[in-house]
Formats: C-alpha cells, structure tokens, sequence
C-alpha cells in the first residue's frame, strides 16, 4: 500500500471505516518525506514526533471506540508564514530564525479541533515575497515534476509537497498569486479565497488588505474539504466577514447547466506560451461540452493591476514589516553601538534582496510628497479594477484565464531579473486586489511534461460555484492522472 | 505690548477602559510588574491583528460631546509609522485626517473674575499608547535599556485645541479645566504626574500692528499643570527676548528640562520624522450611529459648570457653597438628595458644611460612607424644625447617628432624652413657661402664630426636648381656648 498517495477525503473515510490507522498514514508520508525530501526541499521544519504521537493517540481512542474529531486522518503541511505554537516559524526569512510563536493561528486551531496533523512547515519566499520560493534566505525548493524547475511561488513548498505525497494537502498563502500559480506549476488545486472569508489572525502580514490563506490539495475535492474547516468569521479578525459557510463538498456534484463562463480579451493581449494557449483552449471545448455558456467579456483596467499592486502591497509591507528590528525577537546583529546602528544593521543582515528591495518601493510610496501620486493613485485604480470584475459578474457566472503565462520556469532563470519575475502573477494579481476567490487547477501539461494551470475566478463569496465547475472540469478532463516520478527524474539534467 | 500670545495644546488623555484598545489585555499597568499585561496583539508579534474596543469608542464620543464636537459618522484608523523600540510594530495605530470628530469648544471660567472664555477645539481623536522604557543612567548615555510594553495599546485620545489660549496663565487653567471636566464625566483620571494626562504646547508671538501670527515652537516633556505653565512663561519670554533683539524664531520641537526650568532645542522642522500615513488595512472604517450618539448623549451627567449655575439658583446657594458642591460631586448629590425632602434648603445647607462634614471628618469618614444617609439626615432635622428636639441636642443626636449608625427616632427613644407623653406632667411645665413669658403670652393672644411656636419651642427647651410636641401644642391652645372665651 501506498497511503502517501491518498487524498485527505479518502484517507479520512478509511479511518473511519477502520481499514486503516492514522499512524499507517503517517508511517507511509514519512517513508516518502524520507525518499524524495531530499531532491523537492518542500519543508523548513518537520514536526514528525509530535504528529507521530498525535497518531498515536487517535489510533488508541479509534480502538477504545472513544468520539474523536471527524477529519481525523488528514495529514497538512502548512506554509512557514502561518504560526504554529511552538513550533518555529520563519517566513523564509533569517531575521525569524529562532521565534517560535506562542500561539496558534485561527486556522491552525480550527485545522486541529477538525482532527488534522501538522506533519511540517513549508518553504516560501522571504515573507511571501517571490513567485519561484528561489528567495526563501534557507532553501531551494525544487519542483517535484522537473527537479530543475522552480516549483512556483511563493506557497512552492506546500505545493511541492502535496504533488510529492509528502502531505495529502496543505494550506497556502495568496498575496498575488501565490498559491494559485505554485498549484499551477506542480498540478494541482489551490485555491484563493474571497478576502475575508478565512481569518488572517495568526498569518504573518506581507500585505494586509491583499492576504489570505488557502489549501493547495491534489484534487477538488479535498479542496472544499479544508475550505470547510478554515472559512468563517473570527472575532480576532475585523476583516473577516460574517457570512455563512456553506458545506462545500456539496458543490462537488455532476451538472454545470445554467452556468454562463467570461473570458476576459485583456488576458490574451500579452505574450503567451503556445502551449499554455493551447491546454487553456482545449479546457473551453471541455468546460463548454459539459453545458456551460462561454462569453468573451472586458476587463478595461487590466493592464494596470501590476503596478497597482506594486505600489499596494509594497506600502504595506515597508509598514508590515517594520516590527522586525532585533529588539523583541528573531535575529538581532551583535555589531551595533547604538540603537540606529542596531537597527540600520538587523535590518541589513536579516532580510533578503527582494524583501528590502520591496521594503524601499513601499517606504518610497508613502513618503510625504509621494503619496497622493503613488498610494492614493493606486487605491483609485485599485477601485476601478474592483468595478470591471463587478461588471463583469453581472452578466457572467465566473471568468476562465489561464493561471500563469508560462509553465514553471528554471531554477536561477528569473532571480536577476525583478521585473520579469513579477510578470509571471499578471493574470492572479487582479483577483487578489479586487477580493475575489479563485481557483487554479490543472488542465494539461507542456511537452517537457511541465503542468499547466486553469485559473476560475468567481464573485466575492462565490467559492462554491468555482469548486463547482473545478469538480466537473476534474471528473471530464481526459488528462491522464499523472504523478512525478521524482525518484526516475532525480538526476535528469535539463539541456 | 504691542505683541500677543497664541497658545494651543495638544492633550492626551488616557480612557478609562478596562481592556487594551485593541486586545483584551488589562489596562491596569500603574506599579505592575513590567510586561505582565501583554498579549501577542499588544506585543505586535508577527501574525497578530487589531480588534477595536468598543468602550474606548463610547468614551472618546462621550469626550468628544461635552467638547461640543461633531461627531464623524466614518472615521479611518492611520498608521503613524516610525522606529522606537517603545513601539512594538514601529507604527502607532492613530486616526489622521478622518478622525472621530472634530470643531468643539470648550468654555472655561476664570474663577475669581466671572469670566468666561471659549476655546475651540479641532479634533479629538483615537491612538493607542506606547511602552515605556526605562534607562540604565541617563537616556544619552545609556548603554542598555529595558521596554516596559504594559502601557503599549492602552487607548488615548488626543485632543488638540486651536491656538486660541492667550497666556501661560490661561493655558493652565484651560488644562485644569479640562482635566477637572473628563475626570468628572469618569473617562479619564486626569492624573499628569503618572502620565494618565499629557500635554504638548505651542506657543508664538503675533505681531499686533501687522495681525501676522509669529514662528511656533512646540515644547514636549509636561508633566504637570505648573510644568505647562512654567515652560511657556519660559518660551514667552525667550521668544521675546529674540524678537526684541531682532532676531528670528526657529520653528522647532523643544523639551521641557523640569530641574533647570528652561526649555531646549529637541528636534528642528526640517528634523521631522515622516510618518508615512496611510490607512490601516487591519481595521474597517469606524461607523458611528445615530443611535450610538443619542444613547451616550442622554447619559452624560450634568456638568459642573451646569451645576454650579443650577445650584444657586435652585437652591440660592452661595457661589461658594455651590462651587463646594459642584467640586465634589457626591457632596452635592448628597446635598441634592436630601434638599428633595426639605423645605429649608439653608438650613439643610448649613447642617451639612458645618454638623455633618465636622463629624465626619473627625471619624474620618467620606460622606461616600457617611453611615447619615440623606433621608437619615432630614429625618433629623425635621425633629428640629418641628420642635422636638432643640438644635443643640439634634447635634449631638447627629454624633451619635454616626457612630452608631442608628436613626434619631431611635436614639431619642433609648436614650434619657425619652418624649414625655403624660398630658399632666406637660400641662405642669406649660404653666412653669406661661409664667416666664408673660409677653409672649399677650402676642399669642392677639393671634400671631410666631408666639406659638416660640412657646412650644420654649418648652421643648425646658424638656430638653423631650416633650411630645403635638400635646404641647393641643395644650397651649386649649389654654389660648380657654382665655378666649
């Protein structure tokens, strides 16, 4: 048996039949963490003996026929810009080495009332703040397809170790893309959702009016599974929304009648990759076999979402990102002589290029003088970039775009070059600054045999509806169900 | 002088809420040990988020009425951002140009002259507090400190006034003022000396030929009323003396050095930090209802300044005695209480000062536990007023009410001073008091009521008080009767 390779649904239903025990899961997860951690590079931290028990002690309740919470049998990995108590979590970035929180985030807490076992944390770019995980200051994720790859960014590690088995799902952080295009790059679900529909108390803020945190799963399904245990309301945070959840699984149904589909012309105005043009039109004959109406629609701002963003996330982050500076925790240099110095050289030594390169847009934006031209601009556009999806929506279900422009780049291929970096999230930045949900799944695969993802953009709250066609769209796509196959591919070179 | 002085201030009052502004920590730091009171909110640990108190909320509204503001129906939470480790996430939560409300005034009152003057005020608006830090040595030459994070995220409103203060003097009294109104309304405790109220303090020189206002100078570290007043006396005169001798005010924030008396360049304008404003995305925009304004509004006690108005003329107190019990708040409510079931509001008045705060205070008893409660006390002077008892034995009746906690019924019952309630034996003293007032009798007979009172009055005086005085008055006119026909 390969328990590794089941998905969070199915081994969740085996426990509960008592076919298998948790810690038969867990034994096989971390016989394959133990075969192919090595080459992917997915985890910063493995909490091992602590899941290990945590098995234990479900197994021995099971056995006793004592209650035990209903999704015991989900394994998660969670991306290290979420805090787990205890357990150390590091944004990627030095200048966290050492904290470990003391507290737990609100869907960590929810993830462990539900049952599920934290087998480690994951890697990422420094604060979220990449799209390759090339920027994390510990490590390179590798990407499990095409070990020269990047695996996408910057959720890479959960991505990788969900298509790897390392883990049967895990959640993601989405700022601008970042678990959509890594879902993308490794073929698999992610899902972004609404912004307020799962509390952010608990995520470590890149940018606080564009965050939030999603799962990454190997299929649809497990994907409404963990929406189910992490939406709702949390009184810790004010801008979570109060709005019912409904049981998502319910949306992983048969039938896509009624359903009128946009594509947005402004998406395929900018070069793209043949082959992702090509996996993205073969999805619309599909989508549009299955009953559902196609329409090309306008999204006139489009063009301005990737500076929009820049200014926006940037400005949040040089103030987000203030409150490390060597005085209450994490990384502190010791060659200092006063407290300018002492900060002045924290800041140097801790953080990473990108980070600061951001932390100094973003300061730069804010600035007395600047302000009205850069922030207050963006905001506007901002605004007007919310109103055309709005539009959109009034005449259309959902939007169809591709999730990334190309399939997962080489490893080093973008790491000099910022500005072509920050193109790879053209196509997810503007559901993030319009607070919408969307989903990227996978709809073929480049002749290198790299995935290729179809992004599902739905209104505000409209999580059910994408999981809906994301449900049908997995059950028609002929794709064959491929896995990597790290362990053949480990010392393939690419030319 | 051909100059005048323009003085505004800028106030932060800490409210009295019992959890943090946006966690649930205590607020109660004072003599705490140091960062007990955190949380990973209040401590800016990564990860963790703002939640606005409502209390705070309803306190700063409440402030804001009874400066007369507008409240803004949606104000914005700013992040005022700058590095001092006081400051755990190096940006204070505060509100900047959408704050809770704005365009009051305040009327102070110069106590000696009646004067009355009005000071706007342009905002009043929401920020959380800092840490404090604490210095190995002198802050400059420190080479370690330690942060104190029990004050961080303790809710403050600031306050700032428009330069319409035209001395030190005035200045002070305007503060005092201030900290006697929000003490009053309970939502600060207006202590400067423990930081629970701070004040910066502008001050410039306008040209009165010209009407141009002069440079400012801002003047930080006030720790107390006579500190406010001390530095701009200080800044007054050194701007003065500048202007006088030709030269040019710098515009610049200065400290306030309490053991030298001086004032001294801290930081020049173009030192100014920038703070970055932009909007905190942790927070929705703060609505304020409709209703939420009515609600606070209706349950803003009267103010003092109200009070002392009413008081004379309710009652035709003195200004003095008004002011005592506009002072001290409970005093007057115990004042007020008892007046509402006592005709004789002097005498009430008088018994209260003099009788009730003497014996009180010889006990050392606040009259918040005066065991003589209002009723008690009017129950009291009624024995008086009808003739019972005489003033002086209501005195010491009045003592023993308040070490024994008993009511003057009781005591007059246990006690010696028994009523005497035989008709005979009062008829007896009667005639003993007929004899000694011959006078009297003759005025009681031509029909003025006043001889009547007297004479009872007269007889209770004889019992000590102790004559039932009904019968002695059914006594007195059976024997006016009697002469009459």
């Amino acid at each position: 048996m390969f328990l590794d390779r089941l998905s969070a649904y199915q081994a969740i239903d085996l426990v509960k039949k008592k076919q298998i025990t948790v810690s038969e899961i867990l034994q096989d997860i971390i016989k394959r963490i133990e075969q192919v951690e090595e080459s992917i590079k997915a985890f910063l931290t493995l909490n091992l003996k602590e899941a290990l028990q945590e098995a234990k002690d479900y197994d021995r309740k099971i056995n006793l026929g004592e209650e035990v919470p209903p999704y015991v049998g989900m394994m998660i990995a969670v991306k290290d810009n979420i805090v787990t108590k205890g357990i150390e979590t590091t944004c990627g970035s030095k200048i966290l080495k050492g904290f470990f929180p003391p507290y737990n985030a609100t869907v960590i807490e929810k993830l462990k009332e539900a049952g599920a076992i934290i087998i480690g944390k994951t890697n990422l770019d420094e604060f979220a703040m990449g799209s390759s995980t090339e920027n994390s200051a510990y490590q390179v994720t590798r990407n499990p397809w095409v070990l020269s790859r990047v695996p996408g960014g910057s959720s890479g590690g959960s991505a990788a170790a969900v298509v790897a088995d390392e883990s049967q799902v895990a959640l993601g952080t989405d700022t601008g893309g970042s678990i959509r295009q890594p879902a993308s790059f490794c073929g698999i679900v992610g899902l972004k959702p609404t912004y307020g529909r799962v509390s952010r108390y608990g995520l470590i803020a890149f940018a606080s009016s564009l965050d939030q945190i999603g799962p990454l799963t190997k299929n649809v399904k497990d994907c409404a599974l963990l929406m189910n245990i992490i939406s709702g309301s949390d009184h810790r945070d004010s801008t979570s929304q109060d709005i019912e959840v409904s049981n998502y699984l319910n949306y992983c149904q048969e039938g896509l009648k009624n359903i009128k589909i946009g594509i947005p012309r402004e998406y395929f105005q900018e070069k793209m990759d043949r082959e992702v043009k090509e996996a993205f039109d073969k999805s619309l004959l599909i989508i549009e076999r299955m009953g559902a109406e196609l329409e090309e629609i306008s999204l006139p701002h489009t063009a301005y979402s990737l500076p929009t963003y820049y200014l926006i996330a940037n400005a949040e982050a040089s103030s987000n990102l203030a409150r490390y500076d060597g005085i209450q925790y994490g990384y502190r240099s010791q060659d200092f002589h006063n407290l300018f110095s002492l900060y002045c050289k924290t800041r140097s030594e801790g953080f990473g290029k990108e980070v600061k390169r951001r932390i100094l847009l973003g300061t730069y934006a804010l600035s007395s003088g600047y302000y009205d031209a850069y922030y207050l601009k963006a905001q506007k556009v901002r605004t007007l970039i919310k109103e055309d999806f709005d539009q959109a929506f009034k005449k259309i279900d959902l939007l169809l775009t591709p999730t990334s422009p190309t399939p997962a780049f080489k490893l080093g291929e973008k790491i000099t070059d910022p500005l072509m970096m920050y193109l790879s999230d053209i196509f997810t930045i503007p559901v993030n600054l319009a607070g919408l949900p969307a989903l990227s799944i996978n709809c073929g695969f480049s002749q290198e045999g790299l995935p290729i993802g179809l992004q599902i953009i739905g209104p505000p709250f409209g999580e059910g509806k994408i999981i809906k066609v994301a449900y049908n769209f997995e059950q028609q796509n002929e794709i064959e169900k491929k896995k990597p196959s790290i362990g053949e591919i480990k010392e393939n070179k690419e030319k | 002088m051909s100059e005048e002085v323009v003085i505004g201030l800028e106030i932060h009052i800490q409210l009295l809420t019992k959890t943090k502004l946006f966690c649930s920590c205590s607020t109660d730091y004072i003599g705490k040990e140091p960062n007990l009171n955190v949380c990973p909110v209040c401590l800016g640990l990564p990860g963790s988020l703002p939640v606005l108190n409502k209390k705070a909320i309803e306190l700063a509204v409440k402030t804001a009425l009874v400066l007369n503001c507008k409240i803004n129906r949606v104000s914005l939470f700013h992040r005022k951002n700058y590095f001092y480790p006081d400051l755990p996430k190096n940006y204070q939560i505060s509100q900047y140009d959408f704050p809770l409300a704005e365009n009051g005034y305040l009327e102070i009152s110069y106590p000696e002259v009646r004067k009355n003057i009005k000071v706007g005020i342009i905002r009043l608006h929401l920020e959380e507090d800092a840490g404090k830090l604490i210095h190995k040595g002198e802050i400059t030459r420190a080479n370690h400190s330690w942060v104190d994070y029990n004050r961080t995220g303790i809710p403050l409103a600031e306050i700032v006034t428009k330069p319409e203060l035209h001395s030190p003097e005035e200045a002070q009294l305007f503060l005092i003022q201030l900290r006697n109104l929000v003490k009053y309304l309970g939502v600060c405790d207006g202590n400067m000396e423990e930081g629970s109220l701070r004040c910066d303090a502008n001050i410039s020189i306008r040209d009165k030929k010209t009407g141009a206002l002069g440079t400012k100078t801002e003047i930080k570290n006030l720790n107390s009323f006579r500190s406010v007043r001390n530095a701009l006396e200080f800044e007054l005169r050194r701007q003065k003396k500048i202007l006088e001798q030709g030269g040019r005010i710098i515009q610049e924030t200065r400290h306030w050095n309490e053991e030298k008396k001086i004032t001294v360049p801290m930081r020049s304008k173009e030192e100014a930090p920038d703070y970055r404003y932009f909007p905190e995305p942790d927070l929705l925009p703060l609505r304020i209802e409709q209703e939420m304004i009515e609600r606070i509004n209706k349950n803003i006690p009267e103010l003092p300044e109200q009070r002392r108005k009413r008081l004379i003329k309710e009652y035709h107190l003195s200004e003095k005695d008004a002011q005592m019990y506009t002072d001290h708040s409970t005093l007057g409510d115990y004042f007020e209480q008892a007046a509402a079931l006592f005709p004789d509001k002097k005498m009430l008045n008088n018994w209260i000062k003099v009788e009730l705060l003497g014996y009180l205070s010889k006990k050392k008893i606040n009259i918040e536990h005066s065991p003589v409660s209002p009723e008690r006390l009017v129950g009291l002077l009624k024995l008086i007023t009808q003739g019972i008892i005489t003033g002086k034995i209501g005195k010491s009746i009045l003592e023993r009410m308040i070490s024994t906690g008993q009511e003057a019924s009781q005591i007059i019952q246990e006690s010696k001073i028994k009523q005497i309630n035989d008709q005979e034996e009062i008829k007896k003293i009667v005639d003993i008091i007929f004899k000694e007032h011959n006078d009297s009798i003759e005025d009681l007979k031509s029909g003025k009521e006043k001889a009547l009172n007297y004479l009872i009055g007269q007889v209770m005086r004889y019992t000590k008080g102790r004559a039932k005085p009904e019968l002695v008055r059914e006594i007195i006119k059976k024997k006016l009767n009697l002469w009459n026909t």
